[in-house]
């Protein structure tokens, strides 16, 4: 796979603001004019863009100068790294890489150690103001010990690294809404990005991960048009996550129905039915999983026959047990109910008891009572 | 809160808070209506209490002639709402596996446009019964705070989850909740109201049968 | 199974259930007609459609194969073909691991993507003058 991703590697020299336009870059490749709009094509419909904006994409897109980039990763899997560097469609997606010029993450990189991070910062220096900040993992703010890249603790390299960042990217769950490491107890006292950074603009890219051609998505956009997409209220971009998953979901006509699978192996599930019944949280959340799919529109969770797990919402890992149907209460109900109803027949028993005490009280001294007051 | 927390709670202890008010309110008050017991009738028996009690409250259900000539609108649009109630709060598949997971059992449902269909009807009964109290000299006159107290509780739960349906004004979650938190405050505030006549409708019934049964007459 | 493979699962819908098939159908009805009346293009990105598993294949049986088939090697494999209907072309666009990355219908009388660009012309003219200018000297 070739990929030429301009990886720094330790010298701090090197000048970081790209060559020249990403047009330029291309075409000092071998990337004729006919790629290039084959390209266009694939990143509109990437970027979840009518067709008709190709044209526009492909004239900013020739005019665009690649962008200074660094990735932190905090308290993650790398799922989203790996995701987004499966790289399925090397050419689209490693070309989006090869228009930015990523000039640190930890994954990728070959420099280590101290020449990684004085890299860093040279970066941040040189393009102060106009670099693009990803960054994917939790920050945990119990022991800033938990989590430290040479010796630096995640808080400190946020906040410090976002003082000359253009925008913010927070990539994956745990960076958006604080992900498995804020599940309960959250014994690291992990927080997201937006809890942390509040004078920066955050783009919110959550999933678990996100899905690839989103992050690219995102960082294409920034390209082509130099600005941030349009927001949704917790800072998702609403192109990717303006529909649920309910909304756009090819099985939506058996919910209609009222046909469900009832196991995961029955005969509904067979047929492809719904998966409400197993608990699906496609109807509350919001991603593009059911139209953009996954591995290049091969498939998604429940094309592949399992419910929604609701990744790219904040406390999904606390949301109720992932195979109890969203209308289900998330307690057992019935013992209350049983406990309940004992107590009460009960406490009923004796109040009864002493009404009727209060009556025949006042039936024997010839005293009319009336409801009120026995409500006294 | 973000909202899943919110969806989270109102699934979770709002629903159990909710739960044991609403059992032990109406536990404890049909207690208290029976353990009130009725006075010794001493004449002699000309008939069935039982069967009495248990025709009339079938018939009950038919109004007759002249009643409902004074009366056609209260009747006709309060029957169009309970009907479209009881098809939407159990017939479809959600609410189904809300109760399944409660009593064990569940059974089909109806497919959700019927369903939707039904719900529109009832929203437009409900409004129905409410002009009509406020503009009917005598409904009005008869209206106090809790008539319309619990008009309010009741509508409420049906308008909502009609929006967390169809996802309108906010987002799926934070709709959802909402649906579900009104059930919550129905279901609180239920026992204390005259709510309670969906218990207390057959004991009324059954008694009124029976006072008839009794002395050998129809009711 | 090579990653190229199309994956098995047994659960199938029939596109009488999912209803895609007909009104994309339509849609492209309705576009040719556009074209033919006021002469605009129209392009259909079928991956922006939530399709059923089966229903992106019975949408390509459906509009078949016509006249012209295109290959384009740039970037990896793209196939532009010509469908049963003349002016609705079916683009599919392959990267180098042949996974497919777009696929869009295009309803016009030649795909864009076919037509030579200026960019590369121009490039093409320089290159050209050179290997003339060698051979010459």
């Amino acid at each position: 796979m070739k990929k030429d991703l301009s990886l720094n590697d330790g010298t701090p020299t090197e000048g970081t603001t790209g060559s020249g336009t990403l047009g330029e870059s291309l075409r000092s490749q071998g990337v004729s004019r006919r790629s290039f709009m084959k390209f266009c094509a694939t990143t509109a419909s990437m970027m979840a863009l009518p067709p008709s904006m190709i044209p526009l994409i492909a004239n900013a897109l020739e005019n665009a100068m690649r962008p200074s980039v660094i990735w932190l990763s905090f308290q993650e899997c790398t799922g989203c790294t790996e995701s987004l560097t499966r790289a399925h469609s090397p050419t689209v997606e490693s070309l989006i890489f090869e228009s930015i010029s990523l000039d640190y993450h930890h994954t990728l990189q070959a420099a280590s150690g101290e020449a990684a991070e004085a890299a860093r910062e040279a970066a941040m220096e040189e393009n102060f103001g106009n670099y693009l900040l990803v960054v994917d993992g939790s920050i945990p703010l119990d022991n800033p010990g938990y989590s430290t890249i040479a010796g630096i603790s995640n808080l400190d390299m946020l906040t410090e690294s976002a003082k000359g960042a253009a925008a913010i990217i927070a990539v994956g769950t745990c960076a958006t809404y604080g992900g498995i490491p804020h599940a309960n107890p959250n014994p690291t006292g992990a927080v997201s990005v937006k809890d942390i950074i509040k004078d920066k603009r955050i783009i919110n890219v959550p999933g678990c991960p996100p899905i690839p051609v989103v992050i690219t998505g995102v960082l294409a956009h920034y390209l082509t048009f130099g600005s941030i997409p349009e927001l949704d209220h917790i800072g998702r971009p609403k192109a990717f996550y303006g529909q649920s998953i309910h909304d756009r979901c090819y099985r939506r006509p058996f919910y209609d129905k009222g046909q469900f699978a009832e196991t995961f192996d029955d005969e509904g599930a067979k047929k492809g039915w719904c998966l409400f019944k197993l608990g699906c949280r496609g109807p509350t959340t919001y991603n593009a999983c059911a139209t953009t799919k996954w591995n290049n529109g091969t498939s998604f969770p429940i094309e592949s026959g399992h419910p929604c797990l609701g990744c790219s919402e904040p406390d999904f890992w606390d949301g109720g047990g992932f195979y109890k149907a969203l209308s289900m209460p998330t307690e057992d109900i019935s013992k209350t109910a049983v406990y309940t109803v004992a107590g009460a027949a009960a406490a009923g028993a004796v109040i009864g008891a002493l009404n009727r005490g209060k009556k025949s009280n006042s039936d024997k001294i010839h005293i009319k009572t009336t409801i009120d007051d026995l409500r006294k | 809160m973000t909202e899943i927390e919110l969806l989270s709670w109102a699934r979770g202890p709002g629903l159990q808070i909710a739960t044991v008010i609403f059992v032990a309110g109406v536990v404890i008050r049909i207690f208290e209506i029976f353990m009130l017991g009725r006075k010794a009738n001493l004449a002699e028996a000309k008939g069935g209490e039982m069967s009495g009690g248990l025709k009339t409250m079938i018939t009950r259900t038919i109004p007759d002639r002249t009643t409902f000539k004074r009366s056609s609108v209260t009747i006709v649009s309060g029957y169009i709402f309970h009907i479209g109630l009881f098809i939407v709060c159990f017939l479809s598949a959600p609410h189904i596996l809300f109760l399944k997971d409660i009593i064990g059992f569940g059974w089909p449902s109806l497919p959700t446009p019927v369903i939707d269909a039904f719900a529109v009807v009832t929203i437009i009964a409900m409004l129905a019964t409410l002009v009509n109290r406020l503009t009917n000299k005598v409904m009005r006159y008869l209206t106090n705070f809790e008539d319309l107290l619990t008009w309010f509780i009741t509508f409420l739960p049906l308008v909502t989850g009609y929006l967390a349906f169809h996802r309108i004004g906010m987002t799926a979650p934070t709709l959802l909740a909402v649906h579900i938190l009104s059930v919550e405050l129905l279901l609180i505030i239920f026992p204390f109201t005259k709510l309670m006549h969906a218990f207390t409708l057959f004991i009324a019934r059954w008694y009124n049968g029976a006072i008839s049964g009794y002395r050998g007459v129809a009711s | 199974m090579s990653q190229t493979d199309t994956p098995r699962f047994n659960i199938h819908s029939g596109n009488e259930l999912t209803w895609n098939v007909k009104p994309i159908l339509h849609e492209i009805r309705h576009a040719l007609l556009e074209l033919l009346d006021n002469g605009n293009t129209s392009v259909i990105d079928l991956r922006s459609i939530p399709l059923a598993p089966g229903e992106e294949e019975t949408i390509i049986s459906a509009l078949g194969q016509g006249e012209v088939h295109a290959r384009l090697d740039a970037l990896g494999r793209s196939d532009i073909v010509e469908t049963t209907y003349s002016g609705v072309w079916l683009v599919t666009h392959y990267n180098e691991n042949e996974a497919v990355v777009g696929r869009f219908i295009e309803i016009t009388e030649l795909p864009a993507i076919l037509k030579s660009q200026r960019e590369d012309m121009s490039d093409a003219l320089i290159e050209l003058t050179q290997e003339l200018e060698t051979t010459d000297t």
